[in-house]
């Protein structure tokens, strides 16, 4: 079968001094080959464990995790990650970077250059490919890190808050570089975010997750990211839809951190 | 202390003038000049040119001017000691109540010149004090027996000097230096010292210049100066070396495995605070006083501080540098040589030049020790003849060596790692 299996997860962390920490709860969900899936929730919900144990970083207490059939058991070329910064080798040139992939594979190099080239190309990065990664913007160093993962041509892309330290102008570009590769590579991706705006833009299925224990709360399947592809995103957000839908999950989101915040004043 | 207020006072006259001078002249409008919060801004304190030129020069002026070199003028010079000609006039008294007038002529010179005395006219020397003369060099003072200046009258005491009535263990000022009278009836004369340093405490800057020149040329001992230094050199570099084969892959090594941090780190936590020098006599006992040793002692100097530089190089790897490597498809070894390894190389350089920094301090203090050659080893036989010019040419030349190394160093972290600090 193909697509990512996330299969009644469970994570339990012990801590030094005796207690322990569920983090996860009986987590599962199914994602189809080319979903855009994005996870939404108050910190402390268990989503950057989630997606950690996707990508094979941590191995869960119970459950598990299959792609395209196979159990996942640790890292892996085929489930990409972008990260929100400081994942890229500063010690090579942007083009180095995303090559990275490539080489570790023993890609030729007149194979990985032309790879290379292109993605460069689709990010917007055309004249900055031999420039140093540490002479680039935020925004433009995060533009190399989806490169990076997409020259591996991974089956799934991981995305942990990959837009979390841009500024609003900066991340509302990238917003739309986020739906615009995902429809021309049809990959599968996972993104974690906490704006709830971006989570409705960048997600045909919505998931919320909740605290205490880390445990999915909500689903949704949302028009917005097919009609953000290619478009105006401030359109998209102008939608009555979209005003009426964050709405909506602002106010769980609300509620459930108004829930920890009693629940540890009680229980201080 | 005199020359620590002078040295204060110059600070102070070239600060306050350079910022009278500089608020006449110039107006800049770079970012610094238009802050108004200076003070406690680190960013807006730079190292001013101006005052280093003139923090080096004024130590090279305090230097002439206190050694009465030739290279500044002579209004400069402090106070030198009394040279020349001088005369002591004394008069000494019998037990039955006569007295007798002598007169001791001293001639003061340095110690490189001859004594220019006229021989004294002894027809003219009635009475039974006797006239002297006396051949001094400057800084010196000497003893003028009683017995010498009263031969025939062992019973005639030194009553007056100069004029003035002296009694034992009393003082005479006099133009030229004072006179001391011991318990003993003899005179001690020390002329004056003046501010100035002897040469063979500190010599004078073209002293040491001229033994520059002279040692570059025909060397010292039979070892010529450029085979003092290379071979310190040699030694450092060849120390450096092996402490740097061996103490990165063990750094790496307690950087990634639980048990090789675990068996070495109380080796390496116990022997980083002992400093080399303190090793210098096992070494000795162990390896002897040749090469052997003191490669042996600079390897140790150096090991330690690459083996905590290389592990906490591979510690500060963001772990999400780690997880994108993997994600991208590396293994452990191409996890090791395109991301740790490079990544802990600013660590590296900043271990490399401090140990740099300790080996050419520790080599040249394992040259004093013993060695047949070297730069220690020129400044230590120097000293045993007290040839402070030597001393002090050595120390010149160890220090700009030393600094050299470090500038070198940086040039290629410069070069090798451009990243330094912009991740």
């Amino acid at each position: 079968m193909s697509g990512l299996k996330i299969d009644n997860i469970s994570m339990r962390f012990e801590l030094p001094n005796g207690g322990s920490v569920q983090a996860l709860q009986n987590v599962s969900l199914d994602i189809a080959k080319g979903e855009l899936m994005s996870v939404l929730g108050p910190s402390g919900c268990g989503k950057t464990t989630l997606l950690n144990i996707v990508a094979g970083f941590l191995a869960p207490t119970s459950g598990r995790v299959e792609l395209n059939g196979h159990v996942v058991t640790g890292p892996a070329a085929e489930r990409g990650m972008v990260f929100q910064q400081g994942a890229l080798f500063e010690w090579m040139s942007v083009r180095k970077n995303v090559s990275f992939g490539p080489d570790m594979k023993g890609m030729p190099k007149a194979q990985s250059r032309e790879i290379v080239d292109h993605l460069l190309d689709t990010v917007g990065l055309r004249d900055f490919k031999d420039k140093a990664v540490y002479e680039l913007s935020g925004g433009m160093q995060q533009r190399v890190a989806l490169a990076r993962c997409l020259a591996n041509d991974p089956d799934v892309i991981l995305m942990d808050e990959p837009l979390g330290a841009l500024d609003a102008l900066t991340r509302e570009k990238m917003q739309g570089l986020v739906l615009k590769l995902w429809k021309e590579t049809g990959k599968t991706i996972i993104l974690i975010t906490h704006s709830v705006e971006e989570a409705l833009l960048l997600g045909e299925r919505l998931v919320v997750m909740a605290p205490r224990p880390g445990r999915l709360h909500r689903e949704y399947r949302l028009p917005f990211a097919e009609m953000g592809v290619n478009a105006d995103l401030r359109q998209v957000k102008k939608h009555p839809d979209f005003a009426s839908k964050r709405e909506e999950i602002l106010s769980m989101i609300w509620d459930m951190e108004e829930e920890i915040m009693g629940r540890t004043e009680s229980v201080a | 202390m005199t020359i620590l207020l002078i040295y204060v006072a110059i600070f102070a006259a070239a600060m306050t003038g350079y910022s009278l001078v500089r608020g006449l002249f110039t107006r800049k409008h770079d970012f610094t000049s238009l802050k108004t919060v200076t003070f406690g801004d680190e960013s807006a304190v730079s190292s001013n040119r101006v005052a280093s030129i003139i923090s080096v020069l004024s130590i090279f002026l305090i230097w002439c001017s206190f050694t009465g070199s030739t290279l500044v003028p002579g209004f400069l010079h402090v106070p030198g000691p009394f040279v020349g000609k001088a005369s002591i006039a004394y008069q000494a008294t019998a037990p039955d109540g006569s007295t007798d007038d002598g007169i001791i002529l001293v001639d003061v010179h340095q110690a490189s010149e001859a004594a220019d005395l006229a021989p004294l006219d002894a027809a003219a020397d009635v009475g039974f004090a006797r006239d002297r003369s006396l051949d001094m060099v400057a800084w010196r003072s000497t003893l003028i027996s009683r017995n010498d200046l009263l031969p025939d009258a062992p019973e005639a005491v030194i009553t007056s000097v100069d004029g003035r009535p002296v009694t034992p263990n009393g003082e005479i000022e006099i133009p030229s230096g004072l006179v001391r009278m011991t318990d003993k009836g003899s005179l001690a004369f020390e002329p004056a010292k003046g501010w100035q340093m002897e040469p063979i405490w500190l010599p004078a800057p073209e002293t040491v210049v001229a033994r520059f020149i002279e040692i570059s040329k025909n060397g010292y001992q039979n070892v010529t100066l450029w085979e003092n230094l290379s071979w310190s050199l040699y030694r450092v570099l060849v120390g450096f070396f092996l402490g740097s084969i061996v103490g990165v892959p063990l750094g790496y090594a307690m950087g990634l495995n639980s048990w090789f941090r675990g068996w070495f780190d109380p080796i390496v936590e116990f022997m980083r605070p002992v400093p080399p020098l303190a090793l210098i006599p096992l070494i000795i006992i162990w390896f002897g006083i040749w090469e052997t040793g003191k490669i042996s002692l600079l390897f140790l100097a150096a090991l330690w501080i690459m083996v905590i530089a290389a592990r906490s190089g591979v510690s500060g790897v963001r772990i999400t540098k780690v997880h994108a490597a993997y994600s991208l498809g590396a293994s452990k070894w191409q996890l090791l040589t395109r991301v740790i390894v490079p990544n802990s190389l600013p660590e590296i350089f900043t271990g490399a030049r401090v140990a740099m920094g300790v080996c050419w301090g520790t080599v040249v203090a394992a040259e004093l020790v013993a060695a047949e050659k070297g730069a220690g080893k020129m400044i230590i036989a120097a000293s045993k003849f007290q040839n402070t010019d030597i001393v002090i040419m050595g120390i010149i030349l160890i220090g700009i060596i030393g600094y050299s190394i470090d500038i070198l160093m940086r040039m290629a972290e410069k070069w090798l790692i451009p990243w330094k600090g912009k991740a």
